[in-house]
């Protein structure tokens, strides 16, 4: 890591404390928010002259209590509400010297909360606890950047005004609430992406914000199995990083990729953190995606891959979990493990409208038209996946394919 | 609602349009994204423009009308095509805009159309 990257993690790390820290006490995120950006921005203006303090995250907590206070008094001045109730008390009880408590697993309970729109999730969550501006977080989610900011301001704005609150929920509402965190994270990894596992992570955006998330999820939570899954899904998933295009730029497929570009590194930490899933005993959406990939990273012992078991997997996933993705990749591994037949008859089983627009739905089925020989409609609809493609280097790769059932009509595979 | 997209080429963009070597990789991938937008069911009308150097701008100016070679906005890209589309909102028409096929430079601007009854008075 670099000296950058450093300096931007620890102040993404304790930016993230001390939000959380004053939002839980107080109630109100956004105050929270720009009360710990006025602390930032002190720093930045008194540091280099006045040296750095002892204590930092001390000293941005002394002032950001200041700022918040001041604002929380302004904002809610004309509102009925009680002072001792407002929060206002309670961030003035805090001591300057105790060190600040990490909140952060309150914060990504609240930031997926059920009373709050289910889209701004995983905004929310990068803004509140990572700090992304809402200019960033549009051009990821492919929203308009005024639009994205009203969006994480009425959700803030609901928060207090309905007086969410900020506790870890109770035992039996753990698992949804869970889900709905573990969905959160898993949306910033594959942000508005048919293929997430295919697509440039430069243009995706959000990859490394998505697995510090996943981290920090695994790190507060060390004790919850699907906390280790998604972590492992991502982190599977990133190894293969390096190998999805060749030199010149090109969509290299899984199939075709040289394992020895996947990074063994990567694989070993989301090996040990399916392991460790595997060791807390309860199955879940993410393990099973997880244990999917797991099941191609085989490929670098073995030298071959076992379609029939990554079959099995993404049948039971399909079960439990029927989003377009896994119903699309079961259907292609059916194809590899039991033949272009049995592709067929699950894709074909599928109703069209609703896939009308998902790419890999075009390309899956254009491939099992190729293969049988149906080279006309497997032009077609290759074309018609091309159109519906936003990643550059994918989209050339499925023109080109739609080309090679143009030119060599006679010549398979 | 209806929406806009307006095609922002470069010049080399504009250049590979014409060019016999490039001409079929362009248009390949632009004629995949339009047959995607017709089957999606939301194609309104649409129009491919000559380059920024075939346009000619009539201006009044000061109660005087002049005639200039050239198009009226002096940017590097210029627009080299539209399609007006039928959405149900600007999210939906946002992503249509990322799967416009365009080099890298290349931009795609989103209008939200005025409603059809203003159009009509207009």
């Amino acid at each position: 890591m670099d000296t950058h990257s450093v300096v931007e993690r620890v102040t993404r790390d304790s930016r993230g404390r001390l939000v959380a820290f004053l939002a839980v006490r107080c109630g109100d995120l956004a105050a929270a928010e720009d009360a710990v950006a006025d602390a930032f921005r002190s720093a930045l203006e008194g540091w280099p002259q006045k040296g750095i303090p002892e204590n930092p995250d001390a000293w941005l907590l002394v002032v950001a209590r200041r700022r918040l206070q001041d604002a929380l008094r302004h904002a809610h001045r004309y509102e009925e509400f009680d002072p001792a109730h407002s929060g206002i008390a309670e961030v003035a009880e805090v001591a300057s010297d105790d060190p600040v408590r990490d909140e952060r697993l309150q914060m990504l309970f609240l930031c997926a909360h059920p009373a709050i729109d289910r889209s701004v999730h995983t905004p929310l969550m990068l803004q509140a606890v990572l700090g992304l501006t809402a200019e960033r977080i549009a051009s990821a989610f492919l929203v308009r950047p005024s639009t994205m900011g009203q969006r994480l301001s009425r959700a803030k704005r609901k928060i207090w005004d309905a007086k969410i609150r900020f506790d870890l929920p109770p035992l039996p509402e753990m698992p949804t609430r869970l889900a709905a965190v573990l969905e959160a994270i898993y949306a910033a990894y594959g942000t508005g992406w048919d293929d997430p596992a295919g697509s440039e992570t430069s243009l995706r955006g959000l990859v490394e914000e998505a697995i510090y998330l996943g981290r920090l999820l695994v790190e507060l939570l060390p004790g919850e199995a699907e906390a280790h899954g998604l972590l492992a899904l991502m982190l599977y998933c990133e190894s293969r990083s390096a190998a999805r295009r060749s030199a010149d730029g090109s969509y290299v497929p899984l199939a075709e990729q040289p394992c020895r570009l996947w990074s063994r590194d990567r694989i070993s930490e989301a090996e040990r953190h399916l392991e460790q899933a595997a060791s807390l005993g309860s199955i879940g959406r993410f393990q099973l995606e997880a244990a999917i990939q797991s099941a191609h990273a085989q490929r670098i012992v073995t030298g071959s891959t076992d379609w029939v078991a990554i079959e099995y997997l993404y049948r039971t996933l399909v079960k439990i979990a029927p989003t377009a993705g896994a119903i699309i990749a079961h259907a292609a591994a059916a194809s590899e493990a039991h033949g272009v037949e049995r592709g067929r008859e699950l894709i074909e089983a599928l109703p069209p409208e609703e896939f009308a627009q998902y790419q890999p739905y075009w390309a899956l089925l254009a491939d099992l038209q190729r293969r049988v020989g149906q080279f006309d409609a497997a032009r077609s609809n290759y074309e018609r996946a091309a159109g519906l493609c936003n990643d550059p280097a994918v989209r050339v790769f499925l023109l080109r394919r739609a080309g090679i059932c143009e030119v060599d009509l006679r010549q398979p595979e | 609602m209806q929406y806009t997209l307006l095609f922002g080429l470069t010049p080399e963009e504009f250049e590979a349009r014409s060019n016999p070597e490039k001409k079929e990789a362009f248009y390949g991938a632009f004629f995949s994204y339009m047959k995607a937008i017709r089957e999606a069911g939301i194609f309104v009308t649409a129009a491919g423009l000559q380059p920024p150097s075939a346009a000619t701008t009539v201006r009044l100016k000061n109660g005087t009308r002049q005639v200039q070679d050239g198009p009226f906005a002096d940017t590097k890209e210029q627009i080299g095509g539209f399609v007006v589309i039928d959405v149900p909102d600007l999210d939906t028409a946002l992503s249509w805009a990322a799967r416009y096929p365009c080099d890298d430079g290349g931009l795609v601007e989103v209008r939200p159309n005025l409603p059809t009854t203003m159009r009509s008075t207009a």
